[in-house]
């Protein structure tokens, strides 16, 4: 491993943090590695960061991470130029990686929304609907979590540095339960959760504090969403409940298990 | 040149950086005057207003927490705050105090990631933290290690720094034990050291003269220093006009948001008038009633002691946007004092929180995020799905008087002879950092674009 003082490396891998339609809540996250963050700025040449840096240098980059989902003509552009400058991609968060809770409007009629918000509409540019990094260009890796987990994005630059694949896995939450000896929620309250459903990452965070997960670093690698719905249909939750529950941060994502999951379709389950 | 038809020369800056979200500035200079500063913000809409329709009552604290992750813990309050309102419900005891506690937290990391981050590189001549690290990597540290205290406090209560998972309307999901808050105060206690530091290092800083011209608005608490809840009240740029309030229900009655080309954001204006809010406001309505530990740091800071009752008495109202960096710096070591006091006398209550049924009512909520006043309004039905909803941000109504800012500091620049794109784009950045503008709020940062016609 390295230190973080070493001695002049010649030339520091590039960095560049780029954003489209978000809330700055996951490179805000690098901001909030205060005991890393000194580190990694000394193993990596944070080259292009304009939220915490006022000299934004050109690519080629590296490392590029993207924060915010693909919803203006203008994003389509950007994206791609980005690409064109990035050795590795890496997508952080729900809205890079899945669409956002702005996906919620690919399930509405869009100009009804900019009615809702702006009295005139037409100043306004949007695509009907926000959509993925990876819907548009290559993407080398994609870091979950409405916002992304503080550990995992150390985890995967640490990963990049040392030129190996980052080591996240793809379970469940129920397995960050068990690891952290929650009780589970479901099982004991008859709370409604989506941990079964939901990747891990964020260390099974709501169970810890007696909430059902709310599916915010959407579907895990493995689902079995049938399984699941009729528990939370016993624990009270209507159809309309569960069909808000799912569609948040993750609507994208959640949406394409719920398409599988459909009767007369098996492919939502498979071994770990 | 002697050519007589107007002619625009156009310069580009490639986004503003060091604020949170885009933004691009439009300058448009005749003759060596300012004739216009536009905040052009390009901050991709969302349509948080839209998608919150069809909701249950029960989920926009979680929603508009997205709106903004430099602030989510204001957007939660606020949101808490309308809901409870529409059914009936005040949230109060140590449950209130919980939430005071949490803000507590959110205002040390977000005042502090400005201060150190975001706003000393300009008084230092730096480009960023990390060029700062390098020449005063000791005040670096220490402003790293208070916004870690911040996050631990938010972290503590709400599971995470960034959209905390246990606010729930009524409440909490679940309170902490005054064992599991204790490790947090010997962190505080650290941290009220590193506060008075801050103030102390911004305290060294140069200010230019400068003076925002816009009416000052704030909530305003009986006996505290508003932060989770207060009445709106206003200090009127006008000394003709008297400092004045108005109940939170009347709050679109006064602050108008209206649509302009330039920007995916929506302008507001007060009663007509150009306002500004957060650090400066909060000074000049609240300050007499910071901790007389805060009172003293921001006499040490050079900020005097603040009106004696809200925005009228003795005292001095500060509207140089430049020292909002003092104000911020002295509400952060309040904060903090906050925290420990909150914690000290803190019992855990029977319930995390209230029951919050729903009915068919309108309500309203303002909390007072980190950089300004927060609306936010809801119309729920009786079955508590959301019909309507209203938020008004703070960056959106501060961007008419940031804009003034920007066109009386860039010509008072012309007019010393800084005309050079370099100094221009400099100077227009600090006006605008100097409001620790939230741009991902109102609706990320700078392209210059100046047109010069002669």
């Amino acid at each position: 491993m390295s230190t973080p003082t070493t001695p002049q490396p010649p030339a520091r891998p590039r960095l560049g943090v780029f954003k489209l339609a978000s809330c700055d809540g996951c490179q805000l996250t690098l901001l909030d590695c205060e005991d890393e963050l000194l580190c990694i700025a000394a193993e990596l040449e944070i080259a292009h960061f304009p939220e915490a840096s006022s000299e934004p240098a050109p690519g080629p980059y590296d490392l590029v991470l993207v924060e915010g989902s693909v919803s203006t003509p203008e994003h389509l552009e950007r994206i791609r130029r980005i690409r064109a400058d990035a050795r590795h991609l890496v997508t952080i968060g729900a809205c890079a990686t899945a669409g956002g809770v702005q996906a919620l409007r690919n399930y509405a009629d869009v100009e009804g929304y900019l009615a809702t918000v702006y009295a005139r509409p037409e100043y306004i540019e949007t695509l009907a609907a926000s959509t993925p990094i990876s819907a548009h260009v290559a993407v080398d890796f994609e870091l979950r979590g409405c916002p992304i987990d503080r550990g995992q994005l150390v985890e995967v630059i640490t990963a990049f540095l040392a030129g190996r694949k980052p080591a996240i896995p793809n379970h469940s939450v129920c397995f960050s339960c068990k690891r952290r000896g929650n009780v589970c929620v479901t099982v004991a309250h008859g709370t409604p959760c989506l941990g079964p459903v939901t990747h891990a990452g964020c260390g099974a965070l709501c169970p810890t504090y007696g909430r059902g997960c709310y599916g915010c670093f959407g579907p895990a690698g493995t689902t079995n969403l049938p399984a699941l719905v009729p528990l939370m249909q016993r624990d009270g939750m209507s159809e309309e409940d569960i069909g808000r529950f799912l569609h948040t941060f993750n609507v994208t994502a959640f949406t394409a298990v719920e398409e599988q999951g459909q009767p007369g379709t098996t492919d939502a389950e498979g071994p770990g | 040149m002697s050519d007589p038809t107007p002619r625009a020369q156009e310069l580009r800056i490639p986004s503003l950086a060091r604020v949170e979200g885009e933004t691009a500035l439009y300058l448009r200079i005749h003759h060596g005057t300012v004739v216009e500063a536009r905040l052009k913000i390009y901050e991709p809409p969302r349509f948080f207003e839209a998608f919150l329709r069809g909701r249950a009552h029960t989920e926009p604290p979680d929603l508009t927490s997205r709106i903004c992750g430099i602030c989510p813990v204001a957007y939660q309050m606020s949101a808490c705050r309308a809901i409870e309102d529409a059914c009936g419900v005040v949230v109060d005891g140590q449950l209130a105090a919980l939430r005071r506690l949490l803000y507590c937290g959110e205002w040390i990391e977000s005042q502090t990631l400005h201060i150190h981050m975001l706003h000393a590189p300009d008084f230092l001549g730096e480009d960023d933290v990390i060029g700062l690290s390098r020449s005063h990597l000791e005040h670096v540290k220490r402003g790293l290690r208070l916004k870690q205290t911040g996050n631990a406090v938010v972290e503590l209560l709400g599971g995470r720094a960034i959209h905390p998972v246990n606010v729930r309307i009524g409440g909490f999901h679940r309170a902490p034990t005054r064992a599991e808050l204790r490790p947090l105060e010997e962190r505080l206690r650290t941290a009220l050291d590193d506060a008075w530091d801050t103030v102390r290092w911004v305290a060294g800083f140069e200010f230019p003269d400068a003076e925002c011209e816009a009416d000052l608005l704030a909530l305003a608490e009986p006996g505290t220093y508003a932060i989770e809840s207060g009445v709106p009240t206003v200090l009127p740029y006008d000394a003709a006009l008297p400092p004045y309030s108005f109940p939170l229900r009347d709050f679109t009655d006064h602050v108008a948001e209206e649509q302009v080309s330039h920007s995916t954001a929506l302008h507001s204006r007060l009663d007509g008038r150009r306002h500004l809010t957060g650090a400066l406001a909060r000074w000049a309505v609240s300050g007499h009633l910071l901790s007389p530990l805060a009172l003293q740091a921001a006499r040490e800071a050079g900020l005097g002691d603040p009106p004696s009752q809200a925005g009228a008495g003795r005292g001095e109202v500060c509207r140089n946007p430049y020292r909002s960096i003092l104000v911020r710096a002295v509400e952060v070591l309040y904060a903090v004092q906050e925290a420990l006091r909150i914690i000290s006398e803190y019992e855990r209550p029977a319930h995390p929180y209230a029951e919050v049924p729903a009915r068919a009512a309108t309500g309203h909520g303002a909390t007072e995020a980190p950089r300004g006043l927060l609306y936010h309004r809801y119309a729920l039905d009786g079955r508590g799905r959301v019909t309507d909803a209203r938020i008004v941000p703070p960056t959106a109504q501060n961007q008419g008087a940031i804009e003034e800012d920007l066109r009386r500091l860039v010509q008072a620049g012309l007019d010393r002879g800084e005309g050079s794109e370099t100094e221009l784009t400099r100077l227009c950045e600090r006006a605008v950092r100097n409001h620790d503008p939230c741009i991902s709020c109102s609706a990320h940062f700078l392209e210059l674009d100046i047109e010069r016609t002669r």
